[in-house]
């Protein structure tokens, strides 16, 4: 069936279909309708879930852990400030190897106050131990939810599903909206090796001393490796019984590029937009979204930038006193490699400013223009 | 919890024979607490109603019942007081550690 859904609402959907069995969250701004319309499910009996509403997304996140160590699939989402609060919380999820999934609408962070998107909410996270997948439409927001929860219960690790607010979460797209028995055959119920329950009572996340902590934080790393073939291997499952592909990367005219934008979102449509107009004037640009962000996919982006002479990274974020962090993601891929293309690294978008062709012709002129990079940062669409 | 069970300190030699998180590894039990304990609870027991109430408040779990009676694991007990507070009888004194 299809459906015309804004992207919360595609999350929601997909929890839906997960069968969610605990949903836990904070109703209030940064929340975006993702929770609203769970709730309405788990009211009218469309979905057989416990919604627990809280007064913190601390203790979201604490509520949806206690549920997912008993044992339930879990779900929630937040966005900007109330990811912030959930951080420590984000460290217990991973650590304890408690397999949340979480929608985050990207939004930025305050102050002053936003409720537009960019990524340094997200990648603010980025080292808490969660996977993190970057959608860039609705459909790709439904299918990835039901794709998480299979990766994340498989090596009991948690899933953050991140999308650009307003660009992607209240934007409508037409969505196929898949057969639930369909669904139920790509994911089986959550069955966990371990949970806590009064037949067999275990104490969870005790002081562990310098003989063991390292070995735990090892074990997590090991399994965090094995998320990209996992995600291979799920997102052709998944293709093979629904049609659509989700893989680790996507790309689009990158084979016989001498430029190549490295996006990550909704940037990434407009980017091929760019692409198209370069290709009729000559200029054989290519595009790679980033879709898997952690763990990084390695060996899918190096197979695919070793090929080109430059490459652009777009960021819709900024790590104060570096640069930004996508880019420094892809130049710590590509270094050492035997073919290292000049590598630049673009600012563009930060607080819901949009990015528009004009943007990546004007990233395109700047890296055709030069050898190597000549500033950490350029920045694109500051009024200077 | 058994305090005449003999407590040993759990020691893995290789991370393969771990569990895949900080799941019952034996620190709560070796670790006896009881050592930070400034004041100790003493509850009169010709008070107690065995209502169970400061058993169930104890977030050490060191209060055990013994024959429908409370008793204080001090092994354990980091003497924080919150039995004494909720004891609808007021049967449970805090009194200073003598060392």
């Amino acid at each position: 069936m299809k459906k015309v859904i804004m992207g919360n609402h595609a999350l929601s959907y997909g929890a839906m279909l997960s069968r969610a069995q605990v949903i836990a969250a904070y109703p209030i701004t940064p929340q975006t309708q993702v929770v609203e319309l769970l709730s309405e499910m788990c009211a009218d009996g469309t979905l057989n879930a416990k919604f627990i509403k809280v007064e913190s997304e601390h203790s979201a996140m604490a509520a949806c852990l206690g549920a997912s160590l008993a044992g339930a699939r879990t779900f929630t989402a937040t966005s900007a400030q109330g990811l912030a609060l959930m951080h420590e919380m984000l460290h217990w999820a991973s650590g304890g190897r408690m397999p949340v999934v979480m929608g985050n609408i990207n939004r930025a962070m305050a102050p002053g106050w936003s409720i537009w998107t960019d990524q340094n909410d997200s990648l603010s996270e980025r080292d808490t131990g969660w996977i993190q997948f970057y959608c860039s439409s609705n459909q790709e927001v439904l299918d990835t939810v039901i794709q998480a929860f299979k990766v994340s219960e498989k090596l009991m690790i948690p899933s953050m599903i991140v999308l650009d607010a307003f660009a992607l979460s209240h934007t409508y797209e037409v969505v196929e909206i898949p057969e639930q028995e369909k669904v139920d055959a790509y994911l089986p119920p959550f069955k966990p090796a371990f949970r806590l329950t009064p037949d067999d009572p275990h104490a969870f996340g005790g002081l562990t001393s310098p003989d063991h902590y390292m070995e735990f934080r090892y074990k997590l790393q090991k399994d965090m490796e094995k998320v990209p073939a996992l995600v291979e291997e799920t997102g052709k499952e998944y293709e093979k019984m629904f049609g659509r592909y989700l893989g680790q990367v996507d790309d689009y005219l990158c084979d016989d590029a001498e430029l190549i934008f490295v996006t990550s979102g909704t940037a990434g449509y407009t980017a091929r937009v760019a692409v198209d107009e370069l290709r009729q004037k000559g200029i054989k640009a290519g595009n790679l979204r980033i879709k898997l962000f952690r763990p990084f996919p390695f060996e899918k982006v190096r197979s695919i930038l070793s090929k080109v002479p430059k490459v652009a990274v777009l960021d819709r974020n900024v790590s104060y006193g570096h640069h930004g962090i996508f880019y420094q993601e892809v130049k710590s891929a590509m270094y050492g490699q035997s073919a290292e293309p000049a590598i630049f690294g673009f600012i563009a978008g930060l607080g819901g400013r949009d990015i528009t062709r004009n943007s990546f012709q004007e990233i395109a002129e700047y890296a055709l223009k030069k050898e190597r990079p000549e500033e950490e940062i350029v920045w694109i669409g500051v009024k200077k | 919890m058994n305090k005449k069970k003999e407590v040993k300190k759990i020691f893995f030699n290789s991370e393969e024979e771990m569990p895949l998180v900080a799941m019952s590894v034996g620190s709560m039990l070796y670790n006896k607490t009881g050592a930070w304990r400034n004041i100790k609870p003493v509850i009169e027991l010709s008070q107690c109603i065995k209502c169970g109430i400061c058993w169930k408040f104890c977030p050490d779990a060191a209060i055990e019942i013994v024959d429908d009676w409370p008793q204080i694991n001090y092994d354990y007990c980091k003497g924080c007081g919150i039995c004494a507070e909720e004891c609808p009888q007021k049967c449970i004194v805090m009194v200073e550690e003598e060392k």
